[in-house]
C-alpha cells in the first residue's frame, strides 16, 4: 500500500516524537482550560442547544436574513458587496483599495481571507499586506500558512520565533523571552499600523436586525487597524450571520470559553456603519457555502464559529499539527470543509480520524463532526477516491463475512497458520499493524467452537 | 427469564474466545437464557467506517435477520453495539423491524445496569484497575459521562466494578482520551495510531495500573499489542473477564499480559 496524503505528512510530524508531544501537550493544556471554563457554567449544555437552534434558524432562512442585513447595514452607511467565490472576493477588495490609491494595508485575523488566498493576490498587485495578529504576523514572517485557526503559530517554539524576529525585526540574537519578543512585535506593528492606508478585518458575527457586526480579538489589533485609516473593509462568509442582537449573548459566551478557556475575548468590537468621515465596505462571500446549505448531511457544518475547540481536542490534530492537513482550516471541521471544495485533493482527511467523537461533544454549536466525517468517507468511496487496496480489502471482507462457512474456514486457517510462520513473514513492511504492535496470540479454537463443546458437555451431564 | 441473543463480534469470536465465554458466564450468572445464533459473522462496521456502504449493507441486513427473533441482543462491545444502534439507521431508516432491533440491542455493562437493574456485583478483585473508556461506548452509547460535556458524572461500567472487594481504580491525567485504534485507522494512520496508544499506556503506567480494562477488545488488542512489544508489565482484561474472575473470587496473580486466566467453567450460581 503506497500511502499518500495525510498519513505521510502525519508520519513525518510524529517522527520528531519530542516535538509531537510538545505540540500535543500545548493544545491539551488549552483543552483543559476550556473544560474548566465550560464547567464553570451550569447552563453550558443549554447554551449549546440554543446556539445550534439559532444557527439552524439562520441557515434555514439565510437569504432573508442576508437581505435584512444588507438593508440595515446600508442604512448605517456601509457599502455592501457580494462575492460568489474567492476570485470575486479578491477582485472586489483589490478594486476598493485601488480606487482609494492604497498600497499599504493592515489586516486582522480572518480565516475567510486565508481561504481566498487574499494576501498573495494583493501582493501580486503591489499592495503590502501586514497581518497584525501576533501569531499571524509570525507565520507571515516565516512564510507559512497558519496551522490553527485561533492559534496560528502554535506549531512554532519561542526560540524559533526569537530567530525569526532576529532576522526580520532585528531583535537580539538568541533572545526568546516572550515579553521581550512581544514588545519588539508591538513596536514593529505600531509603525505598520500608523503607515497603513486601509484596514481589513474579518467578522465573527454579523447581526441581521441591526446591520452591525462584531470582531473578537485578544490583542485589539482589529480595532486599531480599522480605526486609524479612513477605509475599513470587512470580509465575511455568508454563514457568519445572526438574526438578532440578543443572540450575541449566547455566542460570545460560548466562543472564547471554547477557544481558549477565557470567559470572553479581551476585545469584542461592535462596528455599526463607518466611522465619521470614514468608509466601510462589507464583502459577503459565498465560495461554496450555499451548496452546503442544500445538503442535509453537511448543512450543520455552517454552524461553525471558528473557535478551534475541535482542533484542541482532536487526538490526531494534536499529534500531527495543522500543516499535515494541507487545508486552510485544519482539524475535524477542516476535514469536513476541505473535501467539499476538492474531494480528490483532500480525500485522506476524513480518514485522519479515529472516530472518537470528542469533537462532536466539545463543539459549542453542536456540529455532529464525527458523523459528518463518516459521511464524507462514504462520499469519498462513491466518488471513487478510495485507494484500490482499501476497496479490494473491503470487497474481500464482504465475501468472507457474508458466508459463515468461509468466515469460519478463514478464521481457522489464519489462527492455525500464523503462529507457524517465521516472524519475518508476519512482521514486515507489508504489515503496518506489526511495525510497533504485536498481534494477539492466536487461540487454537474460536469462541463458537468452545461454546459448542460446552453446550454438548452440559447436555451430556444432564 | 430474559432471553438473550448473544452477539459476539467477529474478532472476539476468532481472537478472544475467553471474552465470549466470560460474557456467557455473566449473562447466565444473572439468570439469562443465552442463545448464540451460529449464522452470525460481523455487523459490518469495518466496511461502513471505510465508507464502503455497499459492502456493509448486506451484512447489516444479515444481522437484522439473524437477531430479529430474540428478546434482547447483547454484545461485549460498545463499538459494535453503536454500529447497530446508531449507524444502521442509514440502511433501514424507519423500518419497524430495525427500530425493534435497535431498542433491544445492548452493550454488556449497560444491559446489566439498565435492563437487569444490577445494583452491585458480589465478588473480589484486589487489583488496581485502569479503565480505558472506549470512545464509541462513551460518546455514542453514553455508557459514562465524558470530559467534554457538562452533565452530572456517571459511569455504568465503573458502577459494576466498584462493588468488588479490594478493587482500586487508576486516576489518569487524561480520563477519556482515544487509544488510537479506530479500525482501519490503526493501519492507515499507523504512526499517529501508535503514538496515541503509547500515550494512553504511559498514562496508565504512571497511574499505577495493574490491570488495564475496557468494554471493547478492539481498543485492548491495539494497546496490548504495544504493551506486549515493549514488554510492559501490565495485564489486559476485558471487563467481562474481570467480573467473572471477581465473582469466582479468583485474583489474577500473573504479571504477563499473555497469561490470561482460565475462565471457561461456569460461575457458581
Amino acid at each position: 500500500m503506497v500511502a499518500t496524503g495525510h498519513p505521510v505528512r502525519a508520519e513525518k510530524f510524529v517522527a520528531d516524537l519530542p516535538r509531537a508531544h510538545w505540540h500535543d501537550q500545548s493544545l491539551w493544556f488549552i483543552r483543559t482550560k476550556r473544560d474548566r471554563a465550560a464547567h464553570s457554567l451550569p447552563e453550558w449544555e443549554t447554551l449549546r442547544e440554543q446556539a445550534a437552534a439559532i444557527k439552524a434558524n439562520t441557515v434555514a432562512h439565510l437569504a432573508d436574513y442576508l437581505e435584512e442585513f444588507e438593508r440595515n447595514a446600508k442604512a448605517l452607511g456601509a457599502h455592501i458587496h457580494w462575492a460568489s467565490d474567492a476570485a470575486e472576493h479578491n477582485q472586489i477588495v483589490l478594486s476598493i483599495l485601488q480606487q482609494h490609491g492604497v498600497t499599504r494595508v493592515c489586516k486582522s485575523k480572518s480565516m475567510l481571507t486565508e481561504e481566498c488566498h487574499l494576501n498573495p493576490f494583493l501582493e501580486r498587485h503591489q499592495i503590502e499586506v501586514i497581518d497584525t495578529d501576533l501569531g499571524e504576523r509570525i507565520v507571515q514572517l516565516a512564510n507559512e500558512p497558519p496551522s490553527h485557526i485561533v492559534l496560528p503559530c502554535i506549531h512554532v517554539k519561542k526560540e524559533e520565533i526569537g530567530e525569526l524576529f532576529h532576522k526580520h525585526l532585528g531583535t537580539d540574537k538568541g533572545a526568546s523571552d516572550p515579553k521581550y519578543l512581544a514588545e519588539a512585535a508591538r513596536n514593529h506593528l505600531r509603525a505598520k499600523f500608523l503607515a497603513s492606508e486601509a484596514g481589513i478585518t474579518g467578522v465573527n458575527f454579523a447581526i441581521a436586525e441591526t446591520g452591525g457586526f462584531v470582531v473578537c480579538t485578544n490583542e485589539g489589533n482589529a480595532d486599531l487597524g480599522a480605526s486609524l485609516p479612513k477605509l475599513h473593509i470587512a470580509c465575511m462568509g455568508i454563514e457568519k450571520l445572526l438574526p438578532r442582537q440578543a443572540d450575541l449573548g449566547v455566542f460570545l459566551r460560548l466562543l472564547a470559553r471554547s477557544a481558549t478557556g477565557q470567559p470572553i475575548t479581551a476585545y469584542s468590537s461592535h462596528f455599526q456603519g463607518p466611522m465619521p468621515g470614514g468608509e466601510l465596505h462589507i464583502v459577503l462571500v459565498d465560495n461554496g457555502r450555499s451548496n452546503i446549505v442544500g445538503s442535509d448531511d453537511f448543512r450543520r457544518s455552517l454552524n461553525c464559529i471558528r473557535c478551534g475547540a475541535c482542533m484542541n481536542t482532536c487526538p490526531v490534530y494534536r499529534r500531527t499539527g495543522g500543516h499535515s492537513y494541507e487545508a486552510t482550516v485544519p482539524g475535524p471541521i477542516g476535514s469536513i470543509l476541505a473535501p467539499s471544495r476538492d474531494a480528490k485533493k483532500h480525500a485522506t482527511l476524513p480518514f485522519a480520524c479515529s472516530l472518537c467523537g470528542s469533537c462532536t461533544d466539545v463543539c459549542p454549536v453542536k456540529i455532529d463532526l464525527h458523523q459528518q466525517l463518516l459521511t464524507w468517507r462514504r462520499e469519498i468511496a462513491v466518488q471513487k477516491y478510495l485507494p484500490w487496496s482499501k476497496r479490494m480489502a473491503m470487497k474481500l471482507a464482504r465475501i468472507v463475512l457474508g458466508h459463515v462457512w468461509i468466515y469460519r474456514l478463514a478464521g481457522k486457517v489464519g489462527r492455525f497458520l500464523l503462529p507457524k510462520l517465521p516472524r519475518m513473514l508476519v512482521y514486515n513492511r507489508f504489515n503496518p499493524w506489526g511495525k510497533q504492535r504485536d498481534l494477539p496470540p492466536m487461540p487454537k479454537r474460536s469462541f463458537r467452537e468452545l461454546y459448542r463443546d460446552r453446550q454438548r458437555s452440559e447436555k451430556s451431564v444432564r | 427469564m430474559p432471553q438473550v441473543g448473544l452477539f459476539i463480534p467477529c474478532y472476539v469470536d476468532q481472537l478472544y474466545p475467553q471474552v465470549g465465554l466470560a460474557t456467557v458466564d455473566l449473562l447466565e450468572h444473572f439468570g439469562c437464557e443465552v442463545v448464540f445464533p451460529e449464522q452470525q459473522t460481523c455487523c459490518g462496521q469495518p466496511m461502513a467506517n471505510t465508507g464502503c456502504v455497499q459492502d456493509a449493507r448486506p451484512l447489516a441486513e444479515r444481522f437484522l435477520q439473524i437477531f430479529e427473533p430474540y428478546q434482547y441482543v447483547v454484545a461485549p462491545s460498545g463499538s459494535c453495539v453503536a454500529m447497530v444502534r446508531r449507524h444502521y439507521e442509514e440502511y433501514f431508516h424507519n423500518d419497524a423491524r430495525y427500530l425493534a432491533l435497535r431498542d433491544k440491542t445492548f452493550e454488556l455493562s449497560e444491559f446489566f445496569v439498565d435492563v437487569l437493574k444490577v445494583q452491585r456485583i458480589e465478588g473480589a478483585f484486589p487489583h488496581q484497575v485502569g479503565m480505558h473508556q472506549s470512545c464509541h461506548g462513551l460518546r455514542e452509547l453514553r455508557l459514562a459521562s465524558d470530559s467534554e460535556m457538562v452533565v452530572p458524572p456517571f459511569n455504568k461500567t465503573r458502577q459494576l466494578l466498584e462493588g468488588l472487594e479490594g478493587i482500586r481504580f487508576s486516576e489518569l491525567s487524561r480520563a477519556d482520551e482515544c487509544c488510537g485504534f479506530g479500525g482501519t485507522f490503526a493501519v492507515a494512520e499507523e504512526a499517529v495510531s501508535c503514538m496515541m496508544g503509547n500515550d494512553r499506556v504511559h498514562d496508565h503506567q504512571q497511574a499505577g495500573t495493574e490491570v488495564l480494562t475496557a468494554n471493547d477488545m478492539s481498543c485492548l488488542m491495539h494497546l496490548e499489542g504495544l504493551i506486549h512489544r515493549q514488554k510492559i508489565p501490565m495485564k489486559v482484561l476485558h471487563v467481562a473477564e474481570i467480573l467473572v474472575a471477581a465473582i469466582r473470587a479468583q485474583p489474577v496473580a500473573s504479571k504477563s499480559s499473555q497469561e490470561l486466566p482460565e475462565l471457561t467453567t461456569p460461575p457458581k450460581r
